[in-house]
């Protein structure tokens, strides 16, 4: 079976974003860029299913500006088998399901993964609206993920604690932190991806249009929190509490 | 204008957070109906039907949504809420798994985790873990909305009296099906709707020394919250986790303990009103929000301050 993986070119989890002067957006400039932490999770869990015998063949995707290329290599020394790069920056989650939508319609892939949330725009849609329009059941906040016998069964993270459910394939599956911990790539498995097919494509070889349906009128930086005081004993700490703060009795 | 509020429940009882995503409904304006999916939840449509400024509730009692899952629950929100301007859910694990897969149905780019509303077309939402809000617009026919909870102070739950109207529409997607669930099971408050939180981050070093935070909790009646780490380290569950990948939670009160202060853990947190940060490294960026700040072995300073409340 053929496993999707979609992944996304974003600012590292270590950097503390500044919103731009004009506050169009943040400020990107000389910022570092990686593999969406949840990505390198669903390419971590295609991994390990291909060398359990599960996958066949891992296609990974991207929908993003040329520099994704970079991230979908890193996919590639991974264990992925070949990429797709949809070049289009700023695209919304409805346009990139859609552009997958298209890409699952050739591939035909027995289990799509992708992380359940990127951390720049943390939508949480994109997987959830590719299964709607692919019609494919959905298994999203994995924490653990089964293939076995034409199904697949997920256990699920939700708020009360985790609920597992079974689907039929295909399916589609989101990753949360605790399926995996991605391993690192190797210098001989770098040096082969860059062997590995990459092909370019744009939205308009999938007749989806990017234009963005919802319009991002400002972006500013919140509330900043007062600076507060340092306290030296549990007592005072308590005291301010009761007295200055009013929060416990 | 109308809006469609889709209830947070389970099978029994209304869940709080419906009543802050109703709140987001008024402020929008316009006729707000509650939609209650389920199954023998009818005492769900009366708590529904009792919540103040609420015009209609729609039930849709059926096996087929038992378990809330998204491919029955998606298709029937997408047929009721055609009708609609704006639909609505709670920023939950419940909503956010459902509802983007309800706009993909109806064509429309769905907003997440709105914490404002500026007008019935224009929101604010938190994005790169609250580090910046953007204000968004949309000229869609529908707006598709999930709301965060803690940043509208919930409607009052009594005071109204809705009709109920039972939909017959089923669907049964045939696509998942329910294999079984671990809910926590405690008597302290729930996470997201407690005045005081306190969490444990991976200076507890392991689990059993979380009772330290139990036993604070349980004098102030407080919930108890966790850091990511120390969820990954095994130290307590994955439905305790606080942060831009966990639960978010504002409230009165929030006690990090052993929780260095990472962006991610405060993109949960720092919107509570008064932060107090117990940790033993000075330099903690913890520290740079909180509002009363202990520097201290917590293996001290936490019994000593369950002896003193
Ligand atoms: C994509 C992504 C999503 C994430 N989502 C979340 C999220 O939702 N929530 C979250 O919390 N994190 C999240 N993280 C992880 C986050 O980056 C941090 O790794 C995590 O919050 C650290 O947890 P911690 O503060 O408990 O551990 P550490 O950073 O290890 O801090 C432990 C602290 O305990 C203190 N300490 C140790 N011993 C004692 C003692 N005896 N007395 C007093 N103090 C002591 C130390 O001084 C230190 O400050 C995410 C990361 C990524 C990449």
């Amino acid at each position: 079976m053929k496993v999707l993986v979609a992944v996304k070119r974003v600012v590292d989890a270590n950097v503390k974003v500044r919103v731009a002067a004009n506050n169009s957006g943040v400020d990107l400039t000389n910022v570092k860029m990686a593999m969406n932490p949840f990505c390198e999770i669903a390419v971590e869990e295609a991994v390990r299913l291909k060398e359990k015998g599960v996958a066949t063949e891992i296609i990974v995707v991207a929908v993003g500006p040329k520099e994704a290329q970079e991230q979908i290599r890193t996919a590639l020394a991974l264990g992925a088998d070949r990429g797709i790069l949809v070049e289009a920056a700023d695209a919304q989650p409805l346009a990139i399901a859609k552009i997958l939508k298209a890409i699952v319609d050739q591939e035909k892939p027995g289990l799509v993964i992708m992380g359940k949330q990127t951390i720049d725009g943390d939508n949480n849609q994109t997987g959830q609206m590719l299964a709607a329009l692919t019609g494919m059941g959905q298994g999203t906040f994995a924490s653990a993920v089964n293939v076995a016998d034409g199904k697949v069964k997920v256990t699920r993270e939700i708020d009360g604690g985790l609920q597992t459910v079974e689907l039929g394939l295909p399916a589609l599956v989101t990753t949360d932190l605790r399926l995996n911990e991605p391993r690192y790539a190797s210098l001989p498995n770098i040096m082969k991806a860059k062997k590995k097919p990459l092909d370019i494509k744009t939205p308009a070889d999938f007749g989806v249009d990017v234009t963005p349906r919802v319009k991002t009128l400002k972006v500013e930086a919140p509330a900043a929190r007062k600076a507060g005081i340092k306290v030296k004993t549990v007592e005072e700490l308590v005291a301010k509490l009761k007295n200055e703060a009013k929060v416990i009795q | 204008m109308s809006v469609l509020v889709y209830a947070e429940h389970d099978n029994a009882n209304l869940k709080a957070a419906t009543l802050n995503v109703v709140a987001a409904a008024q402020k929008i304006g316009g006729e707000i109906t509650i939609l209650v999916a389920g199954a023998g939840c009818g005492a769900v449509a009366q708590q529904a039907a009792k919540v103040a400024g609420i015009a209609k509730v729609l039930v849709a009692d059926n096996a087929a949504y038992a378990h809330q899952l998204a491919e029955n629950v998606s298709a029937l929100v997408a047929e009721v809420g055609k009708g609609y301007k704006h639909i609505l859910a709670a920023a939950t694990t419940t909503g956010k798994n459902f509802l983007p897969r309800t706009a993909a149905l109806l064509d429309v780019q769905m907003i997440s985790e709105i914490s404002g509303v500026v007008n019935a077309t224009t929101f604010q939402r938190p994005i790169y873990a609250g580090n910046a809000i953007a204000t968004v617009e949309s000229t869609q026919a529908i707006n598709v909305l999930t709301v965060r909870g803690t940043a509208f102070d919930p409607a009052a739950a009594e005071g109204g009296s809705a009709a109920i109207e039972n939909l017959s529409v089923a669907k049964d997607a045939g696509l998942s099906s329910f294999v079984g669930e671990e809910i926590a099971k405690n008597d302290r408050p729930e996470l997201t709707a407690a005045k005081i939180v306190i969490s444990g981050g991976r200076g507890m070093q392991n689990g059993d020394n979380f009772s330290l935070l139990y036993k604070v909790a349980d004098k102030l009646g407080a919930a108890v919250g966790a850091s990511r780490a120390a969820v990954d380290a095994g130290f307590v569950p994955n439905d305790m986790q606080v942060g831009q990948t966990g639960k978010i939670v504002a409230p009165e009160l929030y006690v990090a303990v052993g929780i260095s202060g990472a962006i991610q853990h405060l993109a949960g947190m720092k919107d509570s009103k008064v932060i107090v940060a117990i940790n033993k490294d000075e330099e903690a960026p913890i520290f740079q929000v909180a509002d009363y700040g202990l520097v201290a072995d917590l293996f001290q300073a936490v019994p000593e301050l369950e002896k003193l409340i």
